[in-house]
C-alpha cells in the first residue's frame, strides 16, 4: 500500500503488543516504530483520495463513556482511511445509571465480532478490564486521570517533526498534573525518548510521588521528572511547553482560589514564553480555555502547534490501529 | 456430653503464660484441665503431638452481612469460614440491612447464630440510628439484647460531639465504642492510599492524615472524658505514634490491626503481592480496602506496634462481597477483602520472617482482643485455657504450606488479592465448645 521509499525508512518490525493501554512500559524503539509508521500514514493522508484497504474486513468499535470531539473523530477517521468498518457505541453516563455494567458492554462488543475496541472511560483502569476480559484488541483513548497514550504519541510525533531528535530537549508540562492523563502518558513517552521533562503546576494539582523524592525506598516507580511549582523557573530555556486544559470544576472543589489566580501564576503567555528558547514550541491537547491556561496570542501564535497536533492525531491513530492489527509496520 | 483429650501438643496460652508440652482435657464443653497427667479413659483422643495448641481465636471485627446481604455472606457461611480460620468467637459489625440498631435485629443475629452458627457470634450494635451519624441508637437496649460494643464501622463517626455522646451513653452499659477512624473531608473520596501508586494509576488517593486526624480526635475525647474508645483497623505510622504516646499516658484507648495491613502494601493494587513482573497494571479491586493498603514504612510500623503491644489485637475486617461487586471499574468496586480464612497463614509470615514471636501473635489473636473489649464479662475465661473457660481450642501447624484458592473458600466472599499465593501456617483443627467444628483431616480424608 505504501511506496518503496516509505518501507526503506522503516526499521525492522519489532511489534509484539496486543493492546495499547499506556506507554509506561514502552521502550524508545517501540515508540519510534509507531512514529515512523505515522510518517507513512501521513503520506497516505496527503493523497488525493486518502483511502487504502489495509484494514478492510476489520471491525473497530469506539466505545466512549465520556464526551469527546477530536479523539473520537480522529479514531473514526483513522479507521475509515484504512478501510476498517467503524462502529460508534455511545455509552454515556446514562447507560451506567441504567445499571449496564462495563463487563456486560465489553461482552456485547465481543459478541458482535469486534477486532479492536477504542475505549474512553471516566474511571482509571477501565481499559485494563476490557483487555483482560475479552479477545479483542484494546486501544486506550483516555481513562480517568490515568493515561491517554495516543495523545502522548501524537505529541511526541509533533515534537519530533519540529525538533528532530527529542533526546536532551527540555519539555515543560504545565497545569493540572494531578488529574491529567495526558501529562502521565507524556511523562512516560518523553522520558523514554530521552527528553528532560519538567512538570509544573499549583501544589494542589501536583500529585504525590511524581518526583521520586519521597524518603521511602519503595517510592521508585515513576520515571525521573523534575517538579517545579514556579512556571517562570520551569520554563527557562525550554524547547517546548505543553499547557494542559484546566477543568473549571477544580475551583469549585477548593483546589484553586480563582481562575484569575491560576492564570496569574501558570498561564502560558508571551511574557513567560520569552524566558524559553527563542524557537520554543507550544502544545495543548485541547480543547483550549483561551485566556486561562494559555493566552489568545500564544494559542494562535506562530509557535503554536495546536492544530497540527489534531492533524497528526489521525495519522498516529492510523499507525496504532495498523500495528495492532497487522503486527508489523507496513511494507 | 463428650470428653475430649487433646494430647501432646505444644500448648501456648498467653493469658496464663503457658508455653509447654501438655494435654488439654475438655469436658462438657469447658476446659477441665491442662497438664501432663490428665487421665480420662472415656475421652475421645486428638493427637496434637505435631501441632501448636492455643485458645480459639477471637475476631473483634468481621462483616457477616446478615441480615439483608446474605448474597455476600450469611451467619452460617461466615462462621464456617471463621472456624476454618481458627476463630471460635466473631464480633460482627452492624453495617447490615437493616443496620443492627434495634433490639429486634440484635435478637435476629443472636437467634440465627444459635441456630446456624458454627462458632460464637457476639454482635456489635450501631452507634447511630441507621448508621447515619445523626441520632444515637438506643444503646442501653442494644446492650441488654446482647451487643458487646458499638460501632458505625464502614463509616466513621464523623461528628465529634456524637462520638462523645455515644461514649458517654455507652458507659451506662459499660461498653466501648469502636471507631472507624477517617476524617471524610480529608479522605476526599480517595479509593486507595495517596502515594506514588495512586499517582501512577491515576486513582484518587486517600491521604493517611484522614485516619490520623480522626485518631487524634478520638484520643482527645477519651483523654478528656476518661471513657474508653477502641480504634478499628489502624494503618499508619503517625496514627500509631499518637496511640503509643496516649497509651503511655494512661488514656483508655485500645486498637486493632488487620492481617492485610500487617503484610501488604499499596503496590499490591498495581502489581499484585508478587510484583507482577512486566504484566499490565492490575488495578486489583480485591486489594481495595478501607483504610487502604499503605506504604512499607506504615506496614513496618504496624508490625512494630503489634509486637510492642501498642496494638492490642489482630482483627480480620473480614469483608466478603459478591464477584460482581468487585469485577468492575476500580472507583465503583466495593471496599473490603475476605479475610477469615487467610488471617493466620498471612500473619504467620511475620513469625517466619522473625518479626514477631509466635506466642505474641497468638496473644494478639486470643486474650489481646478479649481484654480490649473486656469480653470475658460476657463469656468468662474467653481467650484462655483456664479451667472452666469455654472449650475453644485450635490446633495449628506453623510450618504447613498451602495455596490460597479463593474458589475453595467456605466464605461466600472470594474477594482476596492473595489468590495463588502460598502461605506457610495452617489451622489444622478448630474446636468450639468442646466440639470439633473444623478439621483439616476431615477435609483431606
Amino acid at each position: 500500500m505504501l511506496t518503496d521509499s516509505d518501507s526503506e525508512r522503516l526499521t525492522a518490525p519489532s511489534w509484539s503488543r496486543r493492546h495499547l493501554l499506556d506507554l509506561d512500559d514502552f521502550a524508545a524503539s517501540e515508540i519510534e516504530l509507531i512514529l515512523d509508521t505515522t510518517d507513512a500514514m501521513k503520506e497516505v493522508l496527503s493523497r488525493e483520495i486518502p483511502r487504502v484497504p489495509a484494514l478492510r474486513g476489520t471491525t473497530v468499535v469506539t466505545l466512549f463513556y465520556e464526551a469527546s470531539t477530536r479523539t473520537r473523530a480522529s479514531f473514526e477517521l483513522a479507521g475509515k482511511v484504512l478501510g476498517a468498518d467503524v462502529i460508534n457505541v455511545a455509552a454515556s453516563a446514562s447507560s451506567v445509571e441504567k445499571g449496564e455494567a462495563l463487563l456486560d458492554t465489553i461482552r456485547t462488543i465481543q459478541a458482535i465480532g469486534a477486532d479492536v475496541c477504542v475505549l474512553r472511560h471516566n474511571v482509571s483502569g477501565a481499559p485494563y478490564i476490557a483487555a483482560r476480559e475479552s479477545d479483542f484488541r484494546v486501544v486506550n483513548a483516555g481513562d480517568g486521570s490515568h493515561a491517554h497514550p495516543t495523545q502522548a504519541l501524537l505529541d511526541a510525533y509533533t515534537l519530533r517533526v519540529h525538533l528532530g531528535d527529542i533526546r536532551g530537549r527540555k519539555i515543560v508540562i504545565v497545569g493540572d498534573i494531578a488529574h491529567s492523563r495526558v501529562a502521565r502518558s507524556n511523562v512516560w513517552s518523553l522520558t523514554a525518548l530521552g527528553a528532560e521533562v519538567v512538570v509544573c503546576g499549583p501544589p494542589t494539582l501536583l500529585p504525590h510521588g511524581l518526583d521520586r523524592l519521597a524518603p521511602d525506598a519503595e517510592e521508585r516507580d515513576f520515571p525521573p521528572v523534575r517538579v517545579e511549582k514556579h512556571l517562570d523557573i520551569a520554563i527557562e530555556d525550554a524547547d517546548a511547553v505543553m499547557a494542559l486544559r484546566l477543568q473549571k470544576e477544580r475551583q469549585a472543589n477548593g483546589l484553586l482560589p480563582s481562575l484569575r489566580e491560576y492564570s496569574r501564576l501558570y498561564q502560558v503567555n508571551n511574557d513567560r514564553l520569552a524566558r524559553a528558547k527563542p524557537e520554543a514550541l507550544v502544545l495543548h491537547p485541547g480543547p483550549i480555555n483561551e485566556g486561562v491556561e494559555i493566552s489568545t496570542e500564544v494559542a494562535h501564535g506562530a509557535r503554536s502547534l495546536v492544530e497540527e497536533q489534531v492533524t497528526n492525531g489521525v495519522a498516529v491513530r492510523m499507525a496504532v490501529l495498523y500495528l495492532l492489527m497487522r503486527g508489523e509496520p507496513p511494507a | 456430653m463428650t470428653t475430649l483429650l487433646i494430647s501432646g501438643g505444644r500448648v501456648i496460652d498467653p493469658a496464663n503464660q503457658v508455653d509447654s508440652k501438655a494435654d488439654i482435657l475438655i469436658e462438657d464443653g469447658r476446659i477441665k484441665a491442662v497438664g501432663s497427667n490428665t487421665a480420662a479413659p472415656d475421652a475421645e483422643m486428638i493427637d496434637a503431638s505435631r501441632f501448636i495448641v492455643s485458645p480459639g481465636f477471637v475476631d473483634l471485627h468481621a462483616h457477616l452481612r446478615d441480615p439483608g446481604q446474605q448474597y455476600k455472606e450469611t451467619i452460617a457461611t461466615g462462621t464456617e469460614a471463621a472456624a476454618r480460620g481458627g476463630f471460635t468467637t466473631v464480633c460482627c459489625m452492624p453495617n447490615t440491612e437493616p443496620a443492627i440498631d434495634t433490639r429486634a435485629t440484635v435478637e435476629y443475629v443472636v437467634r440465627t447464630a444459635a441456630a446456624t452458627g458454627r462458632v460464637r457470634v457476639l454482635p456489635i450494635g450501631a452507634v447511630s440510628k441507621g448508621r447515619e451519624g445523626r441520632d444515637l441508637a438506643e444503646l442501653a437496649d442494644l446492650a441488654d439484647a446482647g451487643c458487646v460494643a458499638f460501632s458505625d464501622d464502614g463509616a466513621p463517626v464523623a461528628d465529634g460531639a456524637l462520638l462523645r455522646h455515644a461514649m458517654e451513653f455507652a458507659s451506662v452499659a459499660g461498653l466501648t465504642v469502636i471507631d472507624h477512624c477517617e476524617d471524610p473531608a480529608v479522605a476526599g473520596g480517595g479509593v486507595m492510599h495517596e502515594g506514588w501508586v495512586s499517582t501512577r494509576l491515576g486513582l484518587r488517593g486517600q491521604p493517611p492524615s484522614a485516619e490520623e486526624a480522626a485518631v487524634a480526635r478520638d484520643i482527645a475525647v477519651a483523654a478528656q472524658t476518661g471513657l474508653p474508645v477502641h480504634l478499628a483497623h489502624i494503618s499508619t505510622r503517625v496514627a500509631l505514634e499518637l496511640l503509643r504516646v496516649s497509651k503511655n499516658r494512661g488514656v483508655p484507648i485500645t486498637a486493632e490491626v488487620t492481617p492485610h495491613h500487617l503484610t501488604l502494601t499499596h503496590s499490591v493494587v498495581a502489581f499484585g503481592y508478587d510484583g507482577n513482573g512486566n504484566a499490565p497494571l492490575l488495578y486489583d479491586t480485591n486489594a481495595k480496602v478501607n483504610p487502604p493498603l499503605r506504604t512499607p514504612d506504615d506496614v513496618a510500623a504496624c508490625v512494630e506496634a503489634l509486637r510492642e503491644g501498642v496494638i492490642d489485637a489482630i482483627a480480620t475486617d473480614h469483608a466478603p462481597h459478591a464477584d460482581y461487586e468487585k469485577a468492575r471499574e476500580f472507583d465503583e468496586a466495593a471496599f473490603g477483602m475476605s479475610g477469615l480464612e487467610t488471617a493466620f497463614g498471612l500473619c504467620m509470615s511475620l513469625v517466619h520472617e522473625s518479626k514477631i514471636e509466635l506466642p505474641t501473635l497468638i496473644e494478639r489473636l486470643t486474650i489481646g482482643p478479649v481484654r480490649a473489649l473486656r469480653l470475658d464479662r460476657f463469656v468468662p475465661g474467653l481467650g484462655t485455657l483456664s479451667e472452666g473457660a469455654p472449650g475453644d481450642v485450635v490446633l495449628l501447624d506453623p510450618e504447613a504450606e498451602w495455596d490460597v484458592e479463593p474458589e475453595r473458600f467456605v466464605s461466600k466472599g472470594q474477594n482476596t488479592p492473595l489468590a495463588g499465593r502460598t502461605l506457610k501456617g495452617k489451622v489444622i483443627t478448630t474446636i468450639f465448645d468442646g466440639q470439633v467444628v473444623w478439621s483439616e483431616e476431615r477435609v483431606t480424608a
